[in-house]
């Protein structure tokens, strides 16, 4: 301890106290000041950009993500459109089948009814015809054989009996 | 400009290299009548007194001395101003005058006073005094010390670190100014400023607090890590192994933290909250001589003994050479101190840096304590 | 002479406080390699007390 105090000078303590003072305060001002200024303003400015970038980066996503979305939607909108568009054909195609069994069958309709009609008026003409020439043939035969009752009455149960049976 | 930059550096190097192996191996000769700071040493009593001439303080920076075959002492230096304040006033002199005696026997009269220097330290002689007497415990008994301003070599040794500090340092502001980034030199500055910033200011002091204490934290760092540094190299300053050096930068510390404490500091440390009154005494008694005591007392003793412990070890390694010539040869005792010597130095580089460190770290420790928001629960 | 000695006990015990801070610091550094800094860095602040304990009481015998 006592070489110790011994050796302690305190002159240079004050000496070296002001040299320091001096130093720290010149330091300070023309060294430490604009260096950790500069570094700080440039520590901000990479975290600035870092930002910037990882903002750009995500408003890229987004950018993305909406571009899919309009893809997906016009694609689903493509398909809505092709299906409305099969639908409605398929639809036509039956209508069109359906009218045309319609037209078909009421053609056909008529068709039978006029021929029906027409084999009705034939058998009525043939009718009218058959009833004509039985009548000229009942005539002449009448006129040939109503001499005799007994012939004429065999007549009449021969013509009864193919009445009937007509 | 570059070229004669370049060609400066070239130099100053080749002077290092040149001084390297003389500085230290010339070592104090004491049979030299009263010259006794160079010249041929011998025994182990000359090697261990020119170490404790080494560490101490000196009033002329002498690179190397020696003695030539004439038996002439040759110093290599120059002579530093010496300012005393005596009873008479401010005295100045060139240590010249001393003719590099350190022991009394040369005595210089200015101003109708009479000065000697014994053991690099400066004493007035009482008035009828012709002559320095000592005691058996080589004491002066009829001189006494007088307050020495001098610029001796640890003063210059402060002003060359400090203007090497303010060079560097303002080159690199500038830099800034032009570029985001460094270049040259500047660029190995950078990280170090950034590792003090960000790994001692920061986790120490805090977010909040830091920013007011990074300019002392770096004046700090880099003064105690470059003067011990230049403590390795043969200029042979030993700056931050002067008591009066750390004890001033302890100081400053103390003084830092003492008046940044907040509010909660000081009550923490007077008046403990939480505990029986009656320990609170106690308590406040062994937390102000921590405080105002203990730490920088840590601090100061910390710095100068490393650094005074690690020169007086390499010192000791080289002085292998002459105390261990006769039992191992002269190439034996050389190549021995030379490869310890080597591999102590390389640990006393990382010291230099550690030392820096820790009392950085250290001052930030302290100063976080003071400054830091005192929650009122425990 | 009692300088020395004192100061032989002031470096058992300053070494024996070093290891323990050393090899509980390795400890701890095994179990938890991410905290290397961390530990390190407190590690080097109580090694430095430590130190510093020593010097001043061997500056006190001295």
């Amino acid at each position: 301890m006592e070489t110790l105090l011994n050796d302690f000078s305190p002159g240079l303590f004050a000496v070296t106290t002001i040299l320091l003072l001096a130093l720290i305060a010149l330091m300070v001002k023309f060294a430490w000041k604009p260096i950790l200024n500069s570094l700080e303003e440039r520590e901000s400015g990479i975290a600035n950009a870092l930002a910037a970038a990882e903002n750009a980066r995500k408003e890229m996503q987004n950018l993305q993500a909406d571009n899919e979305k309009l893809i997906k939607e016009a694609r689903a909108e493509r398909e809505s459109m092709m299906k409305e568009a099969r639908a409605i054909r398929d639809k036509m195609i039956a209508d069109a089948k359906e009218d045309a069994k319609e037209v078909t069958a009421g053609l056909i309709e008529k068709a039978q009814a006029s021929i029906e009609h027409e084999k009705q008026s034939a058998l009525a003409e043939i009718k009218k015809n058959v009833a004509e020439l039985s009548i000229g043939i009942a005539e002449s035969i009448l006129k040939k054989e109503l001499s005799s009752k007994k012939d004429q009455l065999e007549l009449v149960e021969g013509l009864l009996k193919d009445v009937t049976l007509n | 400009m570059k070229i004669a930059q370049k060609s400066i550096k070239f130099i100053l190097i080749v002077a290092l290299a040149l001084f390297t192996s003389v500085n230290y191996a010339v070592i104090s000769d004491q049979n030299h009548g009263n010259q006794n700071d160079g010249g041929r040493v011998n025994t182990k009593e000359e090697v261990e007194a020119y170490i404790l001439h080494h560490i101490k303080d000196s009033h002329d920076f002498s690179l190397f001395s020696y003695t030539s075959d004439e038996g002439e002492r040759k110093h290599i230096g120059f002579p530093l101003p010496v300012i005393i304040w005596t009873s008479e006033g401010l005295v100045t002199f060139m240590s010249s005058e001393f003719h590099h005696n350190d022991d009394g026997h040369v005595i210089v009269e200015k101003n109708g006073l009479k000065f000697a220097k014994i053991h690099s330290k400066i004493y007035e002689l009482n008035k009828e005094a012709s002559e320095v007497t000592f005691d058996e415990t080589h004491h002066a008994t009829n001189a006494h010390k007088v307050l020495d301003f001098s610029i001796t070599k640890s003063v210059v040794g402060v002003l060359f670190i400090g203007f090497l500090l303010l060079f560097w340092f303002s080159r690199l502001a500038k830099q800034y100014k032009t570029q985001k980034i460094p270049t040259g030199f500047a660029r190995v500055l950078e990280p170090l400023v950034l590792y003090v910033r960000d790994e001692i200011a920061k986790p120490n002091i805090g977010e909040k607090h830091y920013r007011r204490f990074t300019g002392y934290l770096l004046t700090v760092f880099f003064f105690i890590w470059t003067l011990n540094l230049s403590g390795l190299t043969p200029l042979g300053f030993n700056v931050t192994g002067q008591l009066a050096v750390t004890g001033c930068l302890a100081i400053f510390t103390l003084v830092i933290y003492s008046v940044s404490g907040t509010k909660g500091y000081w009550m923490h440390m007077i008046w403990m909250p939480g505990v029986p009154v009656l320990i609170r005494p106690v308590l406040a008694i062994i937390e102000l001589a921590g405080a105002l005591l203990i730490k920088p007392f840590s601090l100061l003793v910390r710095l100068f003994a490393n650094i005074s412990a690690g020169h007086i070890v390499v010192m000791s390694l080289i002085a292998i050479m002459f105390t261990l010539k006769e039992s191992l040869g002269v190439v034996g005792a050389t190549g021995l101190s030379l490869v310890l010597s080597f591999f102590i130095t390389l640990i006393e580089v990382l010291v230099a840096f550690l030392q820096a460190y820790i009392f950085t770290m250290l001052s930030a420790l302290f100063i976080g304590m003071a400054v830091e928001d005192h929650a009122e629960h425990h | 002479m009692y300088n020395l000695i004192g100061a032989g006990l002031i470096v058992i015990g300053a070494g024996i406080g070093l290891g323990q801070i050393g090899g509980k610091a390795m400890e701890g550094i095994a179990r938890q390699p991410e905290a290397t800094g961390k530990i390190q860095t407190a590690m080097i602040i109580i090694a430095a007390l430590l130190e510093g304990l020593a010097f001043g009481a061997l500056f006190l015998g001295k």
